[in-house]
């Protein structure tokens, strides 16, 4: 079948340095004109993976990567002109996939191999995309910087040479290897920033869909009623398309959303003269780093420029968004890791006196510390005495924040504000303090109590050349209308197309 | 809110946790950290307030009854760190 | 008949686990048929693999609000799954899933009878729940063996108020739950399997006083006997603990059949907080009223209004009615005995607890493997109506009917078991008799009734059997006192 491709191709991706990241939606033209083959693609992008430093996979794929880039170009060849056909990915080693290592980022998986696949991933696999292998994460998605890996920090691309700056979390590998130009696009999951916040520190574009978009089954849970999974890639249109191939109803999931199928590129060129967009005071407050006000400002201004009309609303309670959260991702968290005991699959301690001991020695050597910090204040929350205080409280603020997007929905079509209150910083320089860790979801956390779609679009640079996220919260469902006005404003700009150091250095190595 | 030694003991033996004595002042200082992140939902009177257990207050789907797994016993006790016979193995239970 | 001081007053309230009897599982599409290989009806779902979810059975919900209509109970129209935390190695997830707050069913009642006449029972709540794993401790020496085969199957918890006070009336309400879940069709019935297991939860308290004393609770009893056995140790146990001085301790406690005695589970002991909150994988259960309607339209004619319909309809005594609707297959087949046969329905009442029951009883088998059928009694009780056969020879035909089949007519025919009803030939029989017998015949002219019996014995011995008893009494009478 490759005989069908021009022999004389030469890796353009290898011989010239990209000015700007190469997109998926220029990769999917490439694949449909013949002009490369997903097997030549596949493998260029393998030859950079195995190049990196950056610590951004946890586990590679290469064999099954390149046989699936076989089979897609075969299907090339027999007509099949699906625009995500044979366009290689990077999975969050979050989801299961059949016969390969899914570790969430733990020791207690370490030796796991997962029996069967998530449904996010066999959509993706039923439209010939190609998985690469499977990116470095906080572990079980606990984080915001990827330093609580079992498997190493992951450096930010964006990283000056002096200074290793942390990716994000806790989609962090995903994040790194796009910036990097290790994949042209990525899935990750995002129970209170994990997709936006990396997407704001490596200047990409990252889609938290409404909850109940795409599947759950088989994306190892966090806490259950916030989990999302969504792709991070370099543009709007590339987001609509991936998540195009993720979502859709799973009778598996029994959140999952029993809605039509809908193409979420749809309304990508739509005008956005006339969209009201709500800036709620408290995202602008005075704790907010000033560069990032005022590169959040001025790219509201340029939604002005195209015709958007801003309204000032208010949530007036955002400020309890991060308290409940961490009351209710915890508790639910405490629960879902209760399986991780050593009986039927993973890590089981090699010592131990008897069953409880067993199950003690471990967990307490498969956990880290941030995810034990996070079983044990599950524990407490839900445990006699304190659940009203704690966890009935947390649902019950729940449902405030969520009105208060309800009344500032009637006002306006999209909220916008900060993606994180600061741009990317250095390795070490939180894991003292969890609660000063914490702050960076500050922004993020509301739309997941809520369940609403929101995304991060790049949106400029500090002086000291860190890449600075826009954020934008639609109503439920409405991802559509979110993408559109991404999609417009990246036409105006040019932030998104700026590549990370990282990536050449890594690319001319 | 501060927890006591006790408290954090407890928990983790809930969570079958073991936090060795050097590290529980640690994790006091750590635990009682977030729970005053925590404790600001104190100020909000809720008491008209339903709680809000899922994003959307959705209701539950109910499937059909119908068996449609097969036999992957094999399959899922390749991954088991003991097993013999089709069974699970764990040290002695005692009633 | 067990009895305790009476200074002490029992108070027993029971917690029934009843198996569903479903296709699939709870929450998984995996067979719940009992006798599998150990773990192959273990889906990813059932062992709790990294990213599984739970997906709810409708036909659970159903037999959940089956239930609780046919105990006239509340249905929660909205109820909801909870996470009950616990680490054990049968059950894989580290919780189960079951209902707290709200469950399927609320409160409802079951009327027993008792020594003393009917009692109302009350239900505090029934709630859906799956089952956990096996735990089998005899295979290892140092190990235990781990079959995840039955977790997730689908349990209906049936909780009673503590309303029963004494082991009699525990065993009674027991026995009644055994027959409704069985009549309404939604759980095989079967103890041994483990398809219908209780705890008991046991205290005493000085006869009127009114705070309820410290409980204990009887863990797995499978069947009724040890049920009553269990409750009985229990309260002998507490009542010597308290006059002793002592007091009880709240804990589980097992019984031990083989030794008659409870014990404390001491791997239990250890202080609980189940951590209970809502199933976040699980949105709250809505119950339309159309739904709730589907499934009262496929309600069966319950115990109690089939008592009373057996009672107005076929005159019998409550207490045959009570026996004759005790489960619905035996009703059944009364019913269909009915239908084809002319007999007195108390005569049929009669013949099936008497010489049907004993007879299963005996071979241990259920009514509905019963090698008589309900068409060849029909025909035997026409037998006995008709006259053909004597209450003697009837138990002659059955007996053979039960042991090699045939019908009715044929084995009477075969037998030779046809009764005499010809006045002339059984008039022959009582001269030769008179004749035979001429001191028992003096004694009876000079007034001792009693020798009558002896001579329609003669006459019966005889006959072999086959001349009507009542003719051949009036032709005696006739005859001596001619």
């Amino acid at each position: 079948m490759l005989s069908t491709l021009p022999r004389t191709y030469t890796s353009k991706l290898q011989a010239n340095l990209p000015v700007s990241p190469i997109t998926v939606s220029e990769l999917s033209a490439q694949l449909r004109s013949g002009e490369i083959s997903s097997v030549e693609l596949t493998q260029d992008y393998l030859q950079r993976i195995e190049r990196s430093e950056l610590n951004a996979f946890i586990s590679v794929s290469a064999d099954s990567a390149l046989a699936e880039a076989q089979t897609a170009d075969a299907k090339r060849a027999q007509g099949d002109d699906h625009p995500l056909l044979g366009i290689p990915v990077a999975h969050k080693d979050i989801f299961c996939i059949e016969g390969t290592l899914t570790t969430c980022g733990s020791k207690i998986l370490h030796n796991f191999i997962a029996p069967y696949t998530a449904t996010v991933i066999q959509n993706m696999q039923n439209q010939g995309l190609v998985s690469l292998g499977k990116t470095n994460m906080d572990e079980f998605a606990m984080g915001s910087s990827n330093e609580n890996s079992y498997y190493g920090s992951v450096t930010n691309p964006w990283s000056s040479a002096g200074e290793q700056l942390v990716p994000g979390g806790s989609s962090g590998g995903s994040a790194a290897a796009v910036a990097a130009g290790l994949a042209p696009a990525a899935t990750g999951t995002d129970t209170g920033g994990s997709i936006r916040q990396p997407a704001a520190f490596c200047n990409l574009t990252g889609l938290k869909p409404s909850y109940g978009r795409c599947s759950r089954y088989g994306m190892i849970a966090f806490a259950s009623s916030l989990d999302q999974a969504g792709p991070l890639t370099h543009t709007a249109a590339d987001a609509a398309l991936l998540l195009n191939s993720m979502a859709g109803f799973d009778t598996r999931d029994a959140t999952s959303l029993d809605t039509p199928a809908e193409d979420f590129t749809r309304h990508l060129d739509d005008s956005i003269d006339g969209l009201i967009i709500g800036m709620p005071s408290e995202f602008f407050s005075s704790d907010l780093d000033p560069e990032v006000a005022s590169i959040v400002e001025a790219a509201i201004k340029s939604l002005e420029s195209l015709g958007a009309i801003v309204k000032q609303v208010s949530l007036p309670n955002s400020h309890l968004a991060l308290p409940s959260y961490y009351v209710i991702a915890p508790a639910e968290a405490s629960s879902n890791l209760s399986r991780f005991d050593g009986v039927r699959y993973g890590h089981r301690a090699e010592q131990y006196t008897d069953l409880v001991d067993m199950y003690t020695r471990t967990r307490t050597e498969g956990f880290g510390d941030e995810v034990k910090r996070r079983i044990m204040i599950g524990t407490y929350a839900l445990s006699s005495g304190y659940y009203d205080a704690y966890y009935a409280q947390a649902q019950k603020l729940r449902r405030l924040i969520a009105d208060d997007f309800n009344s500032a929905f009637e006002q306006c079509d999209l909220i916008v504000g900060p993606t994180t209150p600061a741009p990317a910083f250095p390795h070490g320089s939180k894991t003292e303090d969890p609660v000063a860790m914490y702050l960076n979801d500050i922004f993020t956390i509301p739309a997941n109590l809520a369940g609403l779609p929101a995304a991060s679009t790049p949106a400029g640079f500090t002086k000291a050349g860190l890449p600075v996220g826009l954020h934008l919260i639609g109503p439920y469902l409405q991802e559509a209308k979110l993408l559109n006005a991404v999609h417009r404003y990246q036409q105006e700009t040019d932030w998104h197309l700026r590549s990370a150091p990282g990536a050449a250095a890594t690319e001319s190595a | 809110m501060a927890l006591d030694d006790k408290t954090i003991l407890g928990i983790a033996q809930l969570a079958r946790l073991a936090i060795p004595q050097q590290e529980v002042d640690r994790y006091r200082q750590e635990l009682s950290g977030i729970l005053e992140l925590v404790a600001q939902m104190d100020a909000c009177d809720t008491s008209a307030v339903q709680p809000m257990t899922h994003p959307f207050d959705a209701t539950l789907r109910l499937r059909a009854d119908e068996v449609t797994e097969i036999d992957q016993r094999d399959k899922f006790q390749s991954l088991a760190p003991a097993a013999s016979d089709g069974l699970y193995l764990v040290p002695k239970v005692i009633d | 008949m067990f009895t305790w001081d009476p200074r002490w007053e029992v108070v027993i309230g029971l917690e029934v686990h009843t198996q569903l009897r479903t296709q699939s599982k709870i929450f998984s599409g995996s067979s719940t048929s009992y006798g599998a290989a150990p773990n192959t009806q273990a889906s990813a779902v059932d062992i709790a693999l990294p990213g599984v979810l739970p997906v709810m059975n409708e036909a659970a919900a159903r037999m959940a609000v089956k239930f609780g209509l046919a105990i006239g109970a509340h249905i929660n129209r909205t109820n909801v799954f909870a996470r009950k935390n616990y680490f054990y190695p049968d059950l894989p997830k580290g919780y189960q899933i079951s209902q707290m707050d709200l469950p399927i069913v609320g409160l409802g009642n079951i009327d027993i009878e008792t020594a003393e006449g009917s009692k109302t029972i009350g239900i505090t709540r029934a709630h859906l729940e799956e089952d956990a794993g096996k735990s089998l401790h005899e295979d290892y020496q140092d190990a235990t063996g781990i079959d995840l085969n039955r977790a997730g199957t689908p349990l209906l918890e049936i909780v009673s108020e503590p309303d029963m006070s004494s082991p009699a009336e525990a065993v009674a309400y027991l026995r009644k739950l055994h027959s409704l879940v069985q009549y309404i069709d939604i759980c095989d019935g079967n103890m041994q399997e483990g398809s219908f297991r209780c705890d008991a939860n046991v205290s005493v308290r000085p006869r009127g006083q009114t705070e309820l004393g410290t409980r204990t609770e009887l863990k797995n009893i499978n069947s009724f006997r040890f049920v009553e056995r269990a409750i009985e140790y229990e309260i002998e146990r507490q009542i010597d603990i308290l006059e002793d001085g002592g007091s009880v301790v709240q804990e589980t406690r097992l019984y031990d059949a083989d030794r008659h005695e409870t014990r404390s589970m001491r791997s239990k002991e250890e202080a609980h907080d189940y951590r209970y909150f809502p199933d976040p994988d699980l949105p709250p259960m809505v119950l339309e009223e159309s739904f709730i309607e589907s499934v009262a339209a496929t309600l069966p004619e319950l115990p109690a209004a089939k008592k009373a319909r057996f009672i107005e309809q076929f005159e019998l005594s409550p207490a045959d009615a009570e026996l004759l609707t005790a489960s619905r297959a035996v009703a059944d087949w009364f019913e269909e005995v009915v239908t084809n046969s002319q007999a007195d329905t108390k005569l049929i009442a009669n013949w099936m607890s008497g010489e049907l029951f004993a007879a299963l009883n005996k071979a241990e088998v259920e009514i509905d493997q019963s090698p008589v059928s309900a068409g060849q009694f029909a025909t035997l009780m026409n037998r006995i109506t008709d006259e053909t056969l004597s209450g003697k020879t009837a138990k002659q035909v059955f007996a053979a009917l039960w042991d090699e089949g045939g019908d009715v007519d044929g084995i009477i025919e075969a037998k030779g078991l046809k009764q005499i009803t010809d006045s002339g030939a059984i008039e022959k029989i009582v001269d030769e008799v008179i004749a035979a017998c001429p001191d028992q015949v003096t004694q009876f002219k000079q007034g001792n009734n009693k020798v009558i019996g002896f001579l329609v014995g003669q006459v019966m011995q005889k006959s072999q059997g086959k001349a009507n008893p009542q003719m051949v009494n009036k032709l005696l009478q006739e005859k001596i006192s001619q």
